[in-house]
């Protein structure tokens, strides 16, 4: 049976088995590395992406379950050369450390901050509550959210691919 | 078919240099995938094994130490750059492989841990890095003309007269000189990167999903494999029926192996289905009859009985009960724990043509390479080990039990192996934090001095099991015999001889007493069991800080007031509790919440922590906590920051909620279900306070873990006049 979506705005198809999980066919089909396994129980979020622009974690999301939708991952929503606001706010105070969750992090960042674009601190840990941090960077993810957010760069359309953007306008180390 | 083919960045970086060896190493972007090869590319100056410079003007650092998320590659790029003149951010950091020129200067082993590459890198980069600046200056000075007096540096150029001229062209003259092998190092003032702060080099990277940890490493053709483990440790596979799995989608093989039985198929997922339907049946072992609660009371019949060890015998301990006006005495606790990286185990190996490669993200890339030799029998010479970003560690990096069973697993069924661990596998399949109970009864006199301090540990040693798990793969060349013999005196040594420094570390070194007794009881469940953030010093400061409160208030003395005078003698342990102190007289908590404070000395750092609590529902709720960290000089004041941020929240999950509880041998816990890690609505703000210094280094990664548990637990004390002595913190 072959399933049919779109992968940061490319149309796919796969022909893995539909009760696979979505991040098991985006890491081993598609060879999008940047979505993390860290649980398989959808309790820590590294394998967090945007389906129809909602955030999901997809160590759970058997593959059937998107056939005609959208999926957005980590690398859809920017680049090295070309950040996402988020991106560049996590690099500008230096939130990750071993770095593995961050990409599940950002895409719920982003999805939180779709809903509510001036969220309070309180806002960003109720909705930030799904995504474990083991090296403990929470204090820093909730500044990099509350920059973004104020810098109002919230009103953009944060779940769709990169803004333009000079990195090294801002991010120069 | 998959109808999309994104092709990923990939810096494959190798030379054929440095003594005969090969050195391999990648980029910041991660490591790669492919067959290496082994002619310099780019070619350029190679003044020792930590640099090239191209003629192009590239500049390579390769870093010796393993980037597990504690910021070393900035770090050490920040050391090398200082003094050849290069700003951090214009490095080309790789990862390198196996020699013996990247041993670690404290280890003599290429191993990263201990809270230790800063520390022991801070001279031997810098004069790396001078030396090379020193010869690039001769080569300019040669190839100008000109007065070596007349040329400066700035940036990866050499500057004469206002004129820029690349490092790069110089490097062909420079090949043709001797280079200074004790050129000057700049002074403290002279800094411009060290001590100045600017995002971390791996920063890109690991916020835009580029950064290539082990379990990311794809190499075209290779096979994925889950292993079905006993769940109690050390029992072997007695029989399993691979009849079903081996009829499933996408199974190649079904192969027992030294740990278990995996299955090997074209897909993790097809290979974690099939495993499922494996029903294996497993010996039965002594630890197959222990539950936590003989854990608990075998201990505590040791504590009672039993004088196990003497470590430390200083005075008399008994004169000094007798000259003090008051006594406590009391026993603390502390759980087996998992480290819990958010990556799982994983490895890739692949054996051709008599070579072999081994890709995972270790903090001892030598092991690896070792482990594979000695379960491939191909010399360890013809072992290529790669490493890669490590998606945390906290010291499970160190026991590579994946890479054997993924070397096995490669061996027996000649396809390049990749083996991942699911979060089960790595909760109940892993090396622990071993379980500690600790008694320490102390006298003080009616001034507030200690008149007496004795303490007794009772847990298993974590030197000989880590010992056990390492050893083979340290000394490949060694017969498995001789392996065994080796392991099992160390740990008769430790059970028998001496007391293993790791099980005792932090218990009584922080105080100054007339009268110091310290015994050790070993007692073990053939529970694995190794290095966990911080070792020894994560139970034991929980215990020696709980029993200074206890006794401050004895006496009704303050218990900063009581610490400062019975540290006179550790005048920078004293100096941190005395900075911690002022700020915690100044801080005015809000209604309902209450602070508690502690401090440790630990990998050379000394630290003090004051935690803002309060109980809500019966529950302890973290709100802030204020660290004031004295590590010598600060390489990167933002990094140092985040270390403390860290070790604050890791060691608030195991005083919260870390335990791992023992059922028939076998844990309980299985994953973040019932193993909760700290999330962000629980995380407290953390300050940290920084003492200004100029003094060597010292340790950063682990040290502001020992104090938080003590610390929030003399806030629950001064909230609710309950004084926990078991780790986790719980109300009863």
């Amino acid at each position: 049976m072959t399933i049919e979506f779109t992968l940061n705005g490319k149309p796919v198809s796969t022909d893995d088995d539909p009760a696979t999980p979505l991040l098991w066919v985006v890491r081993g089909s598609f060879k999008l590395k940047g979505s993390k396994f860290g649980c398989g129980m959808g309790l820590c979020g590294a394998c967090t992406m945007h389906i129809d622009g909602a955030a999901v974690k997809t160590c759970i999301l058997p593959v059937a379950s998107v056939a005609g939708k959208e999926i957005t991952t980590i690398e859809g929503m920017g680049s090295a050369d070309n950040m996402h606001p988020l991106q560049q706010a996590w690099v500008e105070i230096s939130v990750p450390q071993c770095g593995y969750c961050q990409s599940g992090q950002i895409m719920a960042a982003a999805s939180l901050l779709k809903n509510n674009p001036a969220p309070t601190a309180a806002d960003v840990d109720a909705g930030m509550a799904g995504n474990i941090c083991r090296c403990g960077c929470y204090p820093r993810i909730k500044q990099a959210i509350l920059n973004v957010a104020r810098l109002n760069v919230a009103q953009l359309k944060l779940d769709e691919p990169a803004l333009a953007y000079n990195a090294s306008d801002e991010v120069t180390p | 078919m998959n109808t999309v083919n994104i092709s990923r960045r990939k810096f494959l970086k190798a030379s054929g240099i440095l003594g005969g060896g090969l050195v391999i190493g990648f980029s910041l972007a991660g490591c790669s995938s492919g067959k290496l090869p082994i002619t310099l590319a780019e070619g350029g100056l190679i003044p020792n094994a930590f640099l090239q410079i191209t003629p192009d003007n590239k500049i390579k650092f390769y870093c010796p130490r393993d980037e597990m998320g504690q910021g070393v590659t900035t770090g050490l790029g920040t050391l090398i750059g200082e003094e050849l003149d290069v700003e951090p951010a214009n490095l080309d950091i790789i990862f390198v492989g196996v020699h013996s020129d990247y041993n670690n200067p404290e280890m003599a082993v290429q191993a990263t841990g201990g809270s230790s590459s800063i520390k022991a890198h801070y001279l031997p980069l810098r004069q790396t890095g001078a030396n090379t600046r020193a010869l690039l200056l001769d080569a300019a000075a040669k190839d100008l003309a000109v007065s070596r007096a007349d040329l400066t540096t700035d940036n990866a150029h050499v500057v004469v007269d206002g004129k820029y001229h690349t490092y790069g062209e110089f490097v062909a003259t420079a090949e043709t000189l001797v280079s200074p092998e004790a050129a000057p190092l700049k002074t403290v003032a002279n800094f411009k990167y060290i001590g100045h702060e600017f995002p971390r080099l791996d920063a890109i990277a690991k916020s835009t999903g580029s950064a290539e940890y082990g379990i990311d490493v794809d190499i075209p053709g290779m096979f994925h494999a889950v292993v079905r483990r006993s769940p109690v440790a050390g029992a072997k596979l007695v029989s399993v029926d691979k009849s079903v799995a081996q009829t499933m989608p996408g199974v190649a093989a079904v192969v027992e192996i030294s740990s278990g039985v995996a299955v090997v198929a074209e897909k993790y997922w097809q290979a974690k289905m099939a495993a499922a339907k494996l029903n294996p049946k497993w010996q039965q072992v002594a630890l197959t009859k222990v539950d936590s609660h003989h854990v608990r009371s075998d201990y505590a019949q040791a504590m009672k009985n039993d004088q196990g060890l003497v470590d430390t015998e200083i005075g008399d301990v008994q004169l000094g009960f007798a000259a003090a006006i008051e006594i406590v005495d009391n026993e603390y606790w502390a759980p087996y724990l998992a480290h819990a990286p958010l990556e799982p185990m994983n490895a890739v190996v692949r054996i051709e043509n008599g070579e072999a490669d081994v890709w995972s993200g270790t903090q001892c890339v030598g092991l690896a390479q070792g482990l594979v030799a000695r379960f491939s029998g191909i010399p360890v010479e013809q072992v290529r080990s790669h490493n890669c970003y490590l998606g945390g560690a906290f010291g499970r990096r160190a026991t590579l039990t994946h890479v054997i069973e993924a070397t096995e697993l490669a061996v027996a069924t000649g396809k390049t192996i990749h083996l991942l661990w699911s979060r089960e596998d790595d909760i109940r399949h892993g090396v622990y934090r071993p379980a500690s109970l600790m008694n320490i009864k102390a006298g003080v006199d009616a001034r507030g001095n200690i008149t007496a301090w004795q303490a007794k540990r009772v847990g298993g040693n974590i030197t000989p099991r880590s010992l056990q798990n390492m050893m083979p793969g340290l000394f490949p060349g060694l017969g498995d015999g001789t392996v065994d013999f080796m392991v099992g005196l160390t740990s008769s040594t430790f059970k028998g001889w001496f007391v293993d420094p790791t099980s005792i570390e932090g218990i009584y070194e922080d105080y100054e007493f007339d009268n110091t007794r310290v015994n050790h009881v070993t007692v073990e469940h053939e529970v694995p069991l190794t290095f966990w953030r911080s070792v020894g010093h994560s139970y034991t400061a929980f215990a020696k800080e709980g029993i200074i409160d206890e006794l401050a208030e004895k006496i009704g003395m303050d218990p900063v007031e009581f610490r400062l005078r019975n540290s006179k003698n550790k005048p920078r342990f004293n100096h941190v509790v005395r900075v911690a102190g002022d700020l915690m007289e100044k801080m005015r908590p809000a209604q309902g919440r209450y602070l508690g404070f502690a401090a440790h000395h630990s990998f050379a750092t000394d630290v003090a922590e004051i935690a803002e609590v309060s109980i809500e529902d019966n529950q302890i709720r973290v709100h802030k906590v204020t660290c004031v960290v004295d590590c010598g000089i600060a390489i990167n004041p933002d990094i140092i920051r985040a270390q403390m941020e860290g070790a604050v929240m890791y060691g608030l999950t195991a005083a919260l909620y870390g335990n791992l509880e023992l059922k028939q041998g076998a844990f309980r816990q299985s994953n973040f279900h019932d193993y909760p890690i700290l999330r962000m609505n629980e995380a407290p703000a953390v300050e940290v306070v920084i003492i200004d210094s100029n003094t060597e280094p010292t340790g950063v990664g682990e040290p502001g873990l020992p104090p938080i548990a003590p610390a929030v637990a003399s806030a629950v004390y001064a909230a609710t006049g309950q004084r926990l002595r078991s780790l986790p913190l719980k109300f009863s």
